[in-house]
């Protein structure tokens, strides 16, 4: 991804996710969102992470958030009457503050940035994806199915009327 | 091609930008939306990181992350319905306690 198209695509994936924090309404939150998603698909196809990048689109933006989306409209949300403010809201501000600086000093002291590895050949393809995934990460992967068999029937349980 | 770095950097913002919703807002589904925005901000320091070292192993990783973020949103979301019925509120101020 060259510098120019990486700045455009940050910037608006920046706004987009403020937009899903700052906006009152829940619907335009979660449309926000749609919008986050679609632009680190762009970033994942542009680090030659193609199949993350379509899962990206298709599991997030299209279930999760439609997810959301359904439960937004089922529970009929209505914007927020009372916002955040005063004291809250700084300390909200200061911890976002604190945590950008943690992770930056964390993430970039002391560290050289050496030239990126050469690829080899198939990087990113999924091909090579499910290749790794089915050798050296078959386990965790078997243990994912399980994980989501759990996750559907707590999910059915707990969303069930009483009675 | 952008550096690292740079992906590092809007790694951390996007992250600190999920910690701020979580803790400025008080419906709990906004609060579900900025964890998501948190999760997605690892999941792109994963896939640079796994570019940059050439290997496979962070992109497998994200798929793992997006599994267990899937699982999540459904049991949440699930659990934000039932505490609506109990309580009518998604307001996070109100849902002080654990059972009532």
């Amino acid at each position: 991804m060259s510098p120019a198209a990486f700045f455009v695509v940050a910037a608006l994936a920046v706004t987009s996710a403020l937009g899903v924090v700052l906006n009152r309404n829940p619907v335009h939150a979660a449309c926000a969102l749609v919008a986050h998603l679609f632009l680190l698909a762009v970033f994942f196809v542009g680090l030659d992470a193609q199949l993350v990048g379509v899962l990206q689109v298709i599991v997030y933006a299209g279930a999760v958030v439609v997810l959301f989306l359904f439960v937004i409209m089922l529970l009929n949300l209505q914007a927020e009457v009372r916002s955040t403010a005063g004291p809250a809201l700084v300390f909200a501000a200061a911890a976002g503050v604190v945590t950008f600086a943690v992770l930056i000093v964390a993430a970039l002291r002391g560290r050289t940035a050496g030239a990126d590895a050469a690829l080899g050949t198939g990087y990113g393809e999924t091909r090579e994806l499910a290749r790794v995934l089915f050798t050296r990460y078959a386990l965790p992967f078997e243990l994912t199915s399980l994980l989501l068999l759990v996750a559907i029937v707590g999910a059915v349980v707990l969303a069930r009327k009483k009675g | 091609m952008a550096p690292l770095d740079w992906y590092l950097w809007l790694s951390a913002l996007l992250f600190s930008v999920g910690v701020f919703g979580v803790l400025s807002r008080r419906n709990v589904i906004v609060i579900f939306m900025a964890i998501e925005i948190m999760l997605n901000a690892v999941n792109l320091a994963f896939v640079a990181i796994a570019r940059h070292q050439g290997s496979m192993d962070g992109q497998v990783i994200v798929f793992f992350v997006m599994t267990v973020a899937a699982a999540e949103a459904a049991v949440g979301l699930a659990i934000i319905i039932a505490m609506f019925r109990n309580r009518e509120t998604t307001n996070a101020d109100e849902l002080a306690s654990l059972r009532w």
